[in-house]
């Protein structure tokens, strides 16, 4: 029974959901710490270092080995959570004529399908648009040589372009920032839903997760949102 | 007709119990299993009966009004459990716990079963914490005690405010566990509305699937009644709105003698009736006269003025207030037995110093006990000069922690802040001492029929104990039923199965059918609340807190007349097939309606007071009780023929061999 | 006060049900909400009408048996309390006021208010208790100490009602907070200890079976439950559930 418990139970999909959301915030850190490099006055070494990085993302073994837990988390995470929504919906086959779930939950996370729906969109248009690109590109008016020189697609070049596009820039800034937002919801429930699940519940550091997760899901989120605005209006044109 | 024999064992007092369960048959494990034993209600005394006897090895089926065993209104129980463990240090034993339920109950009950009673305490609570209830404890890790009124030690085991839901769930638990291996098959939502005897014997009964309105048969070796108290008579009490007399009555009435029904108990810190409307009143515990001073104002005209709403109870200073029972009872204060403090808050609201709107409610206050405390938890804390207001607060944080939910409770109800303002409090029918009558077997006079917890009349006598109910339900359900039980179905081992395709059964199912569809094709003009409101009314008018001669007569006939108009006009919508909620009620409330009169028949003939029973006609200059020992010292057990009014008087006299027999005295 | 009350009234579990609208009036605010349920009945009684069927029985809070959605919530808008101690006070007069039975799987319908919670029966005897006979023959009860925070904690657990607000509350008619006060009563005391991993092991797999929805954390069977029930427990209970299962 112990294992099956483990597979099978309720209690185990909310072990798998947390234990895969809060990889994917420990994911968010790294990523934001690579994407702040967009920042970076534009220059021959500000593009150099955005791909020699990516490069080294796309080829590190360790890196590869926690980018694919990456997407199975991304992808478990995903169809827990549907699985969830569908049985959840079953739980209650009759529903209230009159239910006011506003006075006694917040709004994030009793929407939390409904954000994960527009995550997932958002992170499978972000990877066509600039991992795929990496993966499959064909663009070959933008490649960068590599220090060993090696020809790849110039992610670089490719996200400023994006962003700084005249006619969609804007635009994509902008589904941008709303996905972060939506982001930021899903966290602000998440992030000490996570612990909850997990078993971490104590009333001397409840306080301080609590925080912490407030914290990380506005800055987090916010500091994502910033570059593409930050590229389309402030950066110099390239 | 049964045996009205009370089957006491010789010997010394303290070895009654030992020899008897010696003595007594026993049934192998393996004959167990072909024994059906029926239980009739979950509560304490019902749910730890059934679960004892299923780990036995009987095949038990349990029955319950309530959608769920652990709702059984023991679940309400607030103050504690006593039991003679002493560890306290402080002079308890079971001896002293003996000697003070029975001069508690003024001499009314029968001493070989209050001693048993005090024998097992301490296994209750041994029980308890094996199971995991969790009571109260000291920082030292050991189990906390608080005093309860009547008595000079702490023995009162607790948990919060809510002893008797962790005592009941403890006992729900144990049930669970034998329902789950299958020795239990809990019927809920099911009424048992008539025994069923072949051969005189109880084998079975009757009962009413509340759901689908279907009447069962179930088939039985023996049958114990565990339903409670009849409380409800009164229409308001702090029974549940469920809670009845419908199971005793219908074994009183195939042959079980019903003892001093006249034998209630007044409760005397209830939230005090606000209104018409009112469908029930609460109890707040008796724990709170642990530090809880209750007083009226020492002048009518500040009462007067409390009335109309021009004073505040904080506004008159120490002089000007009258802690009645202080005054009265020096011994014992606040913590006198329950029946005293009943008495005495009657007396001062008669007198005219009522203080709520109705002019029926004295305060309970809790201002000196803040302040003690606060000073207390000053010192531990090491607070120099602290302010008043410090003082205060932390005295509030202790009180708090003692009775929380208790405030919590009260100021939802009366919408007042009780740590800031007095507590008004008034009395009200709370438990019933009287009910069916039972020997040291806990056999009723139908043989094979036994009644347990608040349903028999055995163990306080005219005046219960506060903490002594849940003592008395557990004792009878875990340590004594059990055993004696074994006495009686030793000679069925060879019975076999039950049928329940018997003539017995048939004109049992008729007979519960026929009065059914009466009721439901009455068509009369009135509801069952209606009637039920009126009898409550000449209950506690005339057969309440004091009673009597003219009153009592006059409620007899009263109760008589009502019964009949009853059965003329009383009006229940819907069928008997489907959950119908009015049809239980009027069913109860008819029960009620016999009950009502034999109580008060009960009341006019015991011409003494004793305990719970007041007779105007028989008190002291003081006002005190004045008993009878001489003519009443003995148990009224009433013998059904067909009319309450005629109902026969059996005694069983008392006697006292280890207990030197006094006037009770609080002084 | 006078206030219009729409019920769902529904004959038994094979109908179908819908809302009603009944209006009373005279209702006092002293009243707690099931006198005015009574005065309503009275008054249904009166005309002929069937009287609304709704669980009740202790009227103070202690019992579990009332179990109304109020206004979109379960025992209405005041904390704290069930059902039956909510009073008239906390609303205003003209009203219009929704009562509904619990919703979930879990609680099958049995006729208007009453629904039937026998699931939570159920996963309390799938292994609520301590395995010990009621013999009597333990241990004397002072020979086990208990740490006074966790006879608290556990003591907290246990005045759970089980009335099922926690499930009606919940979006996803999870019956979590139930289940972990269940387990975690017992699990803080050493008597239940013994056998916690099978407990939580076997207490968890019932509930999965009843039907309840999955916990999302929202939070809202606390802050319905009347008895301030902590969310705490679901932790403990995901702790303990843990444990048993990577034994």
């Amino acid at each position: 029974m112990a294992k099956s418990a483990l597979l099978k139970s309720s209690l185990a999909k909310k072990y798998w959901m947390a234990f895969t959301g809060l990889f994917l915030c420990l994911f968010l850190i790294g990523h934001l710490l690579g994407n702040l490099q967009l920042l970076i006055p534009v220059s021959e070494g500000a593009r150099d270092q955005f791909n020699e990085y990516a490069l080294f993302m796309a080829t590190n073994p360790a890196v590869k080995i926690l980018s694919y837990l990456t997407y199975i988390s991304i992808l478990f995470h995903a169809i827990d959570g549907i699985w969830l929504t569908i049985t959840n919906r079953r739980a209650r086959p009759q529903g209230y004529v009159s239910f006011k779930p506003s006075t006694n939950t917040i709004w994030a996370s009793r929407n939390m399908g409904v954000l994960g729906t527009i995550i997932l969109a958002f992170i499978a248009v972000h990877l066509y648009q600039f991992w795929g690109q990496l993966k499959f590109g064909s663009l070959d008016d933008s490649l960068y040589t590599t220090a060993n020189d090696q020809e790849v697609t110039d992610l670089y070049t490719l996200t400023i372009q994006t962003f700084q596009d005249p006619q969609y820039g804007l635009i994509w800034a902008i589904i941008y920032g709303f996905s972060m937002l939506a982001i930021g919801f899903h966290l602000y429930h998440g992030f000490s839903s996570g612990f909850q699940s997990l078993g971490v519940n104590h009333p001397k550091y409840n306080g301080f997760i609590r925080k912490l997760g407030y914290a990380f899901a506005i800055l987090v989120p916010l500091a994502f949102a910033v570059i593409p605005f930050y590229i389309y209006f402030i950066l110099e044109k390239i | 007709m049964g045996i009205f024999e009370s089957n006491t064992p010789k010997g010394p007092l303290a070895e009654k119990w030992t020899n008897h369960k010696n003595a007594i048959d026993l049934v192998n494990p393996a004959n167990k299993r072909n024994i059906d034993v029926i239980v009739v209600g979950t509560g304490l005394a019902g749910g730890s009966a059934a679960a004892t006897l299923a780990e036995l090895g009987y095949n038990v089926k349990t029955f319950c009004y309530q959608d769920s065993p652990r709702r059984a209104h023991s679940i309400a129980a607030q103050g504690g459990i006593n039991a003679a463990k002493n560890y306290q240090g402080d002079g308890d034993s079971i001896y002293r716990l003996f000697y003070d339920t029975v001069k508690g109950g003024d001499y009314r009950s029968r001493e070989s079963n209050v001693y048993r009673l005090a024998q097992v305490s301490g296994n209750i609570i041994d029980q308890c914490v094996a199971q995991g209830v969790p009571f109260a404890r000291e920082y030292g890790g050991l189990l906390d005690n608080r005093s309860f009124g009547g008595v000079l030690v702490s023995r009162t085991f607790y948990a919060k405010g809510q002893t008797g839901q962790q005592l009941l769930l403890g006992a729900y638990s144990a049930m669970n566990r034998q329902i789950n291996r299958g020795k239990i098959k809990a019927y809920n939502r099911h009424e048992m509305l008539d025994i069923v005897k072949v051969d005189g014997k109880a084998r079975g009964i009757i009962a009413r699937n509340l759901v689908t309105g279907e009447l069962e048969r179930h088939s039985a070796h023996a049958v114990v009644v565990a339903s409670g108290g009849y409380g409800n008579v009164f229409f308001l009490s702090t029974n549940a709105m469920g809670s009845n007399v419908t199971a005793s009555w219908k074994i009183h009435k195939k042959g079980a003698y019903f003892a001093n029904p006249c034998f209630t108990q007044i409760h005397p810190t209830c939230i005090p009736v606000s209104g018409d409307h009112q469908s029930k009143l609460t109890l707040m515990s008796e724990s709170l006269r642990n530090d809880g001073r209750i007083w009226v104002p020492k002048k009518k005209e500040d009462a007067e003025a409390i009335r109309a709403g021009k004073k505040k109870p904080t506004e008159l200073s120490e002089e000007e207030r009258d802690y009645y029972l202080e005054r009265r009872y020096p011994a014992f204060g606040n913590l006198v037995p329950r029946d005293v403090a009943s008495r005495a808050a009657k007396e001062r609201c008669d007198a005219g110093f009522g203080v709520n709107k109705t002019g029926e409610a004295v305060y309970l206050d809790f201002s000196s006990a803040i302040m003690r405390y606060g000073k207390e938890a000053a010192t531990t804390q090491k607070i120099d000069n602290p302010s008043d207001a410090r003082i205060k607060q932390l005295g509030k944080q202790v009180v708090e922690a003692k009775y929380g939910n208790l405030f919590q409770m009260y100021e939802k109800i009366v919408d007042q802040n009780p740590y800031e303002t007095p507590m008004m409090i008034y009395p009200a029918v709370h438990y019933t001492m009287g009910g069916v009558w039972v020997d040291y077997n806990l056999q009723t006079t139908i043989p094979g029929c036994y009644a347990i917890g608040e349903a028999n009349f055995s163990d306080h006598g005219a005046n219960r104990l506060g903490a002594s109910a849940l003592m008395q339900g557990l004792a009878d359900g875990y340590f004594v039923l059990p055993y004696t039980i074994g006495d009686y179905l030793s000679n069925d081992i060879r019975t076999g199965a039950i049928p329940t395709d018997s003539a017995e059964f048939d004109a049992a199912e008729t007979e519960v059918r026929e009065r059914l569809e009466k009721l439901v094709n009455n068509k009369g003009t009135k509801s069952v609340d209606h009637f039920h409101k009126i009898l409550g009314k000449i209950m506690w008018n005339k057969v309440g807190m004091a009673r009597n001669a003219t009153g009592l007569k006059e409620a007899i006939t009263e109760i008589k007349e009502l019964r009949e108009e009853f059965w003329k006009e009383v009006k229940v919508p819907g069928n008997t097939m489907e959950m119908n909620a009015e049809l239980e009620k009027a069913g109860r409330v008819a029960d009620f309606l016999e009950l009502g009169e034999l109580f008060a028949k009960d009341a006019l003939h015991r011409e003494e007071s004793c305990g719970g029973h007041f007779r105007e006609e028989y008190q002291t200059e003081e006002g005190e009780a004045m008993r009878d020992d001489e003519n009443f010292m003995y148990v009224a057990a009433w013998e059904y023929t067909g009319n309450p009014a005629d109902a026969i008087l059996h005694k069983e006299d008392l006697d006292y061999e280890n207990i030197q027999v006094k006037t009770r005295s609080y002084k | 006060m006078n206030l219009t009350l729409k019920i769902w009234r529904q004959k038994n579990a094979d109908t179908k049900g819908k809302v009603v609208t009944y209006q009373v009036s005279d209702i006092s605010e002293d009243m707690s909400f099931l006198e005015m349920m009574d005065v309503l009945n009275e008054q249904l009684i009166d005309k002929g009408d069937e009287p609304v069927a709704f669980d009740h029985d202790c009227r103070e809070g202690i019992c579990g048996s009332c179990s109304l959605q109020i206004n979109g919530e379960p025992h209405g808008p005041d904390r704290g309390v069930a059902t039956c101690q909510l009073h008239m006070r906390k609303f205003k007069d003209g009203d219009t006021i929704t009562i509904e039975p619990f919703r979930a799987k879990a609680f099958p319908l049995i006729k208007d208010l009453v629904v039937d919670r026998s699931s939570f029966d159920r996963i309390q005897q799938a292994g609520g208790y301590v395995s010990v006979n009621t013999s009597g023959n333990t241990i004397d009860a002072n020979s086990i100490p208990v740490d006074k925070e966790s006879a608290d904690m556990s003591f907290y657990a246990a005045t759970c009602i089980g009335c099922g607000a926690c499930v009606a509350a919940c979006k996803n008619a999870s019956a979590m907070l139930f289940t972990s006060a269940k387990v975690s009563q017992f699990a803080l005391l050493p008597q239940g200890e013994v056998e916690a991993d099978r407990r939580v092991l076997q207490m968890v797999e019932q509930m999965d079976k009843e039907g309840f929805g999955n916990c999302t954390n929202t939070g809202a069977c606390e802050i319905e439950c009347p008895k301030g029930i902590s969310l705490e427990n679901i932790a403990r209970m995901n702790r303990e559930y843990l444990k048993a299962s990577v034994k």
